[in-house]
C-alpha cells in the first residue's frame, strides 16, 4: 500500500441464507490506479462490487474511502453496469448531467460542466440527440461521462463492456485507455475477459474459489500510454498463461 | 409496389365502408323503406345540426365543462393514489382491490343515486366523469411506476439520489406513456358519462337538450346531438396525442431508430 490509498475493503464477507458467496476479500485501489477484478462466472464479482458500492451491507468487514469508513453507504463510489441504463426520456447532455443536478447543481451549471466533457469522450455533436439515436458503443461512453460526474473519487464498472461486438470492444478499449490517461479516474473494474483485464489494468486481482476469495494479485508492469499492439506482444502472452494457470489452479480445487 | 397499393387500400377501407352506410341510410329514409319521422336522413341531420348550430355549440360548453373538470379532478386523486400505493406497500394491498371492485359498478346505476343526492347542478355529473377517470388512470400511472428497472432505481441510489429525485427523474417521465394511454380512454368515457349524468336531470348541457328534443320527437335534432357528441370525443383524443407527442418528445425517436434497425 504505497501511493496515496483511495478505496480499501478489509476482511469483507457476505452470505445469503446460509450460503457463503465470498469471505475475507482484502483489497485497495490507489489514486489514479485502474484495478481489475478478474473472476468466472458465479464468483461472486457482482455480490462484491453491490456491496463495495453501499448497496448491501456485507455481513462483515469494512470498506473506507480515503480511511474513512463507508460501509454500507450508497452514493460514494461511481457504478457503472454493462446496461447503459441511459434514461430514454432525457437527452445525452441531461442524461451525463444528471449525478450533477442530483448533487444538488442548478440545471445550467450542470449541463455547461457535462458539456465541456463532450469533445475528450468524443460524443460531440449527440448533446441534443436522444439515447435511442446513438449506437451501443457511444451510449457506453455517454454512461461512462455519467459515471465519471457520479465519483467521489473511485468509480467501479461492472463489465461495461462485454455486452458489445467485438470490433466496437476493441475501438471502446483503445478510447477508454486514452479518455484515462486524460481524466486519470481511479477505476476498480470487473470482467471475466483476461484479455480486457491485462489491456487495461495496472494490476488485478484473481476471484476464485468456492467460497470465492482473492487468491492472487498480478501486476501488470507494461507502461503507459499501452499501445493498442500490446495485446500481440510475448508480455501479454506471458501474463495470460499465468492468469489461465492460476485460474484453473483454483478451479480444480 | 404491391405493398403500397394494399398500404393505400387498408387505409381507405373503412372512409369507404362508413360513406356506403352513410348512402345506404340515406336511400333507406328517401325510398320510404324507414318512415321519415322514425329515422330522418343523414341530410336532415346536416341539416340540423348546421340550423342548430349556436344552440349546441352553448349546450356542448356546459357538457365540456363538466367533463373537463371531473378529468382535472380525476387525474389528481389517480395521481396521489398511484403515487401513495407506490410508495406504500400497504395502500397498495389495501386499495388495488377496491379500485377494482369500484370498476364492476355500472356508473349508470349509480348515477340517478348521485343526482338525488347532490342536486341538478354541476356536481353529480363531475362526479360521476371523476368516477370513470379515476380508475384508468390510476391503474396505468401505478403500472408507469413500477415498470422502471430495477438496475436504473439502483445506480441512482449509487448516485445519492433521494426518493423524490428517483421519482422526479426516473419513475414519473417512465410512466408517461401509460398516462397518456390511460388518459385517452378516460377521456372518452369522460365526455359519453358526462351526457349520461346530464340525461337523468338538469339545465343545461348536451344530455339535457338531447331528452329534451327527443321528447319532442325532432329526431333529426336528437341525431345532430349525437354527432356533435362523436366529433368532441374523437377531438378530445386527438387532442390527448397532441399533448402526447408535445409531453414525450423522445418518442418519435424511439419509434423511428426502432423501424431502421
Amino acid at each position: 500500500m504505497s501511493q496515496s490509498c483511495l478505496l480499501k475493503a478489509k476482511n469483507l464477507s457476505q452470505e445469503f441464507s446460509g450460503t457463503t458467496i465470498f469471505k475475507e476479500v482484502n483489497l485497495y485501489l490507489a489514486e489514479g490506479e485502474l484495478i481489475c477484478l478478474l473472476g468466472v462466472s458465479g464468483a461472486g464479482k457482482t455480490t462484491l462490487f453491490n456491496v463495495l458500492s453501499g448497496l448491501q451491507m456485507p455481513k462483515s468487514g469494512h470498506i473506507f474511502l480515503r480511511e474513512k469508513e463507508i460501509t454500507g453507504e450508497a452514493g460514494h463510489l461511481a457504478y457503472m453496469l454493462q446496461k447503459d441504463l441511459l434514461l430514454p426520456y432525457r437527452t445525452v447532455l441531461d442524461n451525463a448531467a444528471l449525478p450533477l443536478l442530483i448533487r444538488g447543481e442548478t440545471k445550467a451549471q450542470a449541463r455547461e460542466k457535462a458539456a465541456a466533457f463532450f469533445p475528450e469522450f468524443g460524443i460531440s455533436g449527440t448533446e441534443n440527440k436522444w439515447p435511442s439515436q446513438l449506437s451501443g458503443g457511444m451510449r457506453q461512453r455517454v454512461a461512462l461521462l455519467r459515471t465519471y460526474f457520479s465519483n467521489d473519487g473511485a468509480a467501479l464498472l461492472d463489465e461495461p463492456f462485454s455486452a458489445l461486438d467485438t470490433i466496437t470492444k476493441s475501438a471502446i478499449h483503445h478510447w477508454y485507455l486514452n479518455v484515462m490517461e486524460k481524466i486519470k479516474l481511479s477505476t476498480l473494474f470487473i470482467t471475466h475477459d483476461i484479455n480486457e483485464a491485462i489491456l487495461l489494468s495496472d494490476r488485478i486481482y484473481i476471484l476464485s474459489g468456492t467460497p470465492s476469495t482473492i487468491t492472487a494479485e498480478i501486476k501488470i508492469a507494461e507502461p503507459r500510454p499501452r499501445s493498442s499492439d500490446f495485446p500481440l506482444t510475448s508480455t501479454f502472452l506471458d501474463y495470460k498463461k499465468q492468469i489461465l494457470s492460476l485460474l484453473r489452479l483454483n478451479g480444480a480445487s | 409496389m404491391h405493398k403500397k397499393w394494399t398500404n393505400i387500400t387498408n387505409k381507405l377501407a373503412s372512409p369507404l365502408l362508413l360513406i356506403l352506410l352513410i348512402l345506404l341510410w340515406q336511400a333507406a329514409v328517401d325510398l320510404r323503406w324507414i318512415p321519415r319521422y322514425l329515422l330522418p336522413s343523414p341530410t336532415d341531420v346536416i341539416a340540423a345540426f348546421f340550423s342548430d348550430f349556436s344552440n349546441l355549440m352553448i349546450q356542448a360548453g356546459f357538457t365540456l365543462q363538466e367533463t373537463f373538470l371531473g378529468m382535472l379532478i380525476g387525474v389528481c386523486l389517480a395521481f396521489l393514489t398511484a403515487v401513495a400505493m407506490d410508495r406504500f406497500e400497504f395502500f397498495y394491498h389495501a386499495l388495488y382491490p377496491i379500485l377494482v371492485i369500484t370498476q364492476t359498478i355500472p356508473t349508470i346505476a349509480i348515477a340517478p343515486l348521485l343526482l338525488i343526492w347532490m342536486g341538478f347542478g354541476i356536481a353529480p355529473k363531475v362526479v360521476l366523469v371523476v368516477i370513470v377517470c379515476y380508475f384508468p388512470i390510476s391503474v396505468s400511472l401505478l403500472d408507469g411506476f413500477r415498470s422502471v428497472d430495477p438496475d436504473t432505481v439502483r445506480l441512482m441510489k449509487t448516485m445519492g439520489s433521494s426518493r423524490l429525485q428517483i421519482f422526479r427523474y426516473v419513475k414519473f417521465p417512465a410512466s408517461l406513456s401509460r398516462f397518456f394511454a390511460g388518459l385517452r380512454i378516460s377521456t372518452t368515457y369522460a365526455m359519453v358519462s358526462a351526457v349520461v349524468a346530464e340525461w337523468l336531470g338538469g339545465t343545461n348541457g348536451l344530455g339535457v337538450y338531447m331528452t329534451r328534443v327527443r321528447k319532442a320527437y325532432a329526431y333529426n335534432n336528437m341525431f345532430a346531438v349525437i354527432l356533435l357528441t362523436s366529433i368532441i370525443s374523437l377531438l378530445l383524443m386527438k387532442a390527448v396525442d397532441l399533448l402526447q407527442k408535445f409531453c414525450m418528445p423522445w418518442e418519435k425517436s424511439e419509434k423511428q431508430s426502432s423501424k431502421t434497425n
